[in-house]
């Protein structure tokens, strides 16, 4: 432990005083909104207006509305949605990290004098507006979009393709575009503080460059992958906007639109916060994952 | 990087153009080549889109899809369409910049003392207060925007949907970035420096008002503008949180109106939205480069945001 002063001893209320207005904050605004979820999900209906009656004493709560929209999973139109926002997720995360790593990997080690040019390249999609982004797909993937103009020209299709009716490769297509940029950047950071020497080393015990990178960076880059993932399918399965904008029909409906669809009809809060709930059950091991890796990292990066 | 392998001979190094395209030809999948291909394939995909959606923007026809010369029209021209003429548009534009400079001004200070709170508090209560710290950049927004939807309308009812609601909404999960840019400094500083000025007799707030918060002080203003940043591309939280038609934000606007009725002056709105973006993180690493420079460390900026990963 670094020289503690007498006078921090002295003072021991000096930094949780200084923590405590943005605690409270989060407490206030990010707690307590938190449990008024719960308090809704397992709260009462009004039987006529269908509008939610929140109960925030826990030993009152009545599991009804919830055990309703749980049972639904698995007889109901809500279990083939859970399922096909499970699929989208993780065809679109293996899709992102297949073209997320060489790229990662190709800033981080090769990319030599022009190392900032490229960051400043693989960091521009990361600060441009979500919904801009969209927006541009839309524009391209129309009817009579840049997309089918060069898919005919090339003589790949000859039928101009309607990209925006509903097709799950659009959907997918689109979470991959929106969310890679999220998995590069944790990707890049973890290959970036390999040290070189490990894989000089490597090489000079004889190992082929595909062997070095099979057995030396790949282990070393496990947790900025499993970082990477988790960012960004953690968005994506509650990614309900992507869907509307490049799908205009229920087909390809994920839990987020479920979910927007309820608490946006002044009535069935109560529905949409139960499977807020179940959406969170869905990705707890992912978050617990994720804070405790950060946890570990805070730790190292105090001592 | 540093290979400590043999030199090859001046003459040989600084390689022709044509002598460069003949090797490409020769082994064109030779590893870095393969991946310098990825790599620019991957920033095309990227970037070409937009840059294609902000020229529509101009665009002098209605078309979203056919480029009929340039024009000023969707941004000014239009008596009724364009950014400036139609209220909508218009109103949108202000509720973002409203909401955005409201967050970064309750967020930022909000964070810099939370940060500094958290980076020396070694109590028991110290690691709980981490995680919740944490929380707000893991949780899927859309959780954040439905939780704060009802706890306006069946909790804290004093607050109306709309902008009050939304402006608490950003800054709430906001605060938790601000952290994240000043904490990693505060990490890089140690305590070392407070603890000689309080040994030489300051008082905690004398060494923190004259001791940390000038070696702080690039990195709050790039907090500043990574909040505004945040703020400003935020869909979901403004979404839930919106109230009557004159609290859409330009993200809440593009949604709708690409649903409703696309046109270009939806494209000229979002490259507004997206030349504030740019302003703010550019000038987010202006300040990091400050920094930098100030502490004598080489490199660039750009890799201070890079490595700013959550």
């Amino acid at each position: 432990m670094s020289g503690t002063g007498e006078a921090y001893s002295r003072r021991r209320w000096t930094w949780p005083a200084f923590a405590a207005p943005g605690l409270l904050w989060l407490v206030l605004l990010f707690l307590v909104p938190f449990y008024a979820i719960l308090a809704v999900a397992m709260g009462r209906q009004d039987p006529i207006f269908n509008t939610a009656e929140p109960v925030w004493n826990p030993l009152q709560w009545d599991p009804g509305i919830f055990g309703e929209v749980a049972n639904e999973i698995f007889t109901g139109q809500l279990g083939v949605i859970f399922l096909r926002t499970v699929a989208y997720v993780g065809i679109a995360s293996l899709l992102s990290l297949v073209i997320g790593y060489p790229v990662a990997y190709f800033v981080a080690r090769h990319s030599g004098k022009r190392k900032v040019l490229y960051l400043i390249l693989i960091l521009t999609p990361f600060w441009i507006p979500y919904l801009m982004r969209m927006l541009a797909w839309v524009n391209l993937l129309e009817a009579d979009g840049y997309v089918n103009a060069i898919l005919g020209f090339l003589g790949v299709m000859a039928e101009p393709r309607d990209w925006l009716g509903g097709r799950s490769e659009t959907v997918v297509m689109g979470l991959v575009y929106g969310y890679v940029p999220f998995l590069i950047l944790p990707l890049f950071a973890a290959l970036d503080r390999i040290d070189q020497s490990t894989i000089q080393a490597a090489r000079d015990l004889g190992a082929s460059p595909f062997r070095a990178f099979l057995h030396v960076t790949l282990p070393l880059s496990r947790q900025g992958i499993l970082a990477g993932l988790v960012i960004i399918m953690l968005p994506m399965f509650g990614d309900y906007y992507t869907n509307t904008l490049l799908s205009r029909s229920p087909r390809t409906r994920m839990v987020g639109n479920e979910i927007e669809l309820f608490v946006n009809s002044n009535s069935g809060e109560a529905r949409g916060a139960t499977i807020t709930v179940l959406l969170m059950g869905l990705v707890a091991v992912l978050m617990a994952y994720y804070l405790f890796s950060v946890a570990r990292a805070t730790r190292e990066a105090r001592l | 990087m540093s290979v400590d392998v043999a030199q090859p001979p001046e003459s040989v190094e600084a390689p022709t153009a044509w002598r460069r395209v003949r090797s490409w030809i020769a082994n064109p999948w030779g590893r870095p080549r393969f991946l310098t291909v990825v790599t620019w394939l991957y920033i095309i995909w990227c970037i070409i889109p937009v840059l294609i959606a902000v020229q529509f923007g101009f665009n002098d026809g209605r078309s979203r899809t056919a480029w009929q010369g340039f024009s000023l029209r969707w941004y000014f021209d239009d008596p009724d369409l364009s950014v400036w003429n139609d209220p909508s548009l218009r109103e949108a534009l202000l509720q973002s910049v409203k909401l955005a400079v409201g967050t970064m001004l309750v967020a930022t200070p909000l964070g810099v003392t939370l940060a500094i709170g958290l980076a020396r508090w070694k109590g028991r209560a110290a690691k709980p207060a981490n995680f919740l710290m944490l929380f707000p950049l893991i949780t899927p927004e859309i959780v954040m925007g439905v939780s704060l939807f009802l706890v306006f309308i069946y909790f804290f009812q004093v607050v109306d949907l709309g902008t009050t609601a939304q402006l608490l909404g950003h800054i709430t999960f906001t605060i938790s970035y601000v952290v994240i840019v000043v904490r990693s400094r505060l990490f890089a500083i140690g305590p070392e420096y407070e603890e000689a000025a309080m040994d030489l007799g300051a008082s905690p707030t004398q060494a923190l008002r004259m001791i940390l918060l000038p070696m702080l002080a690039p990195a709050i203003w790039a907090s500043l503008a990574i909040a505004f940043a945040i703020s400003i591309d935020d869909f979901v939280i403004s979404y839930f949180l919106r109230g009557e038609a004159s609290t859409e934000t330009i993200p809440t606007r593009l949604y709708s109106g690409l649903r409703l009725a696309p046109s270009p002056a939806l494209n000229a709105l979002a490259s507004l939205l997206l030349a504030f973006s740019m302003l703010a993180i550019t000038s987010a690493a202006l300040f990091l480069r400050r920094l930098r420079r100030r502490e004598g460390r080489r490199g660039s900026a750009v890799e201070d945001l890079a490595h700013l990963d959550i």
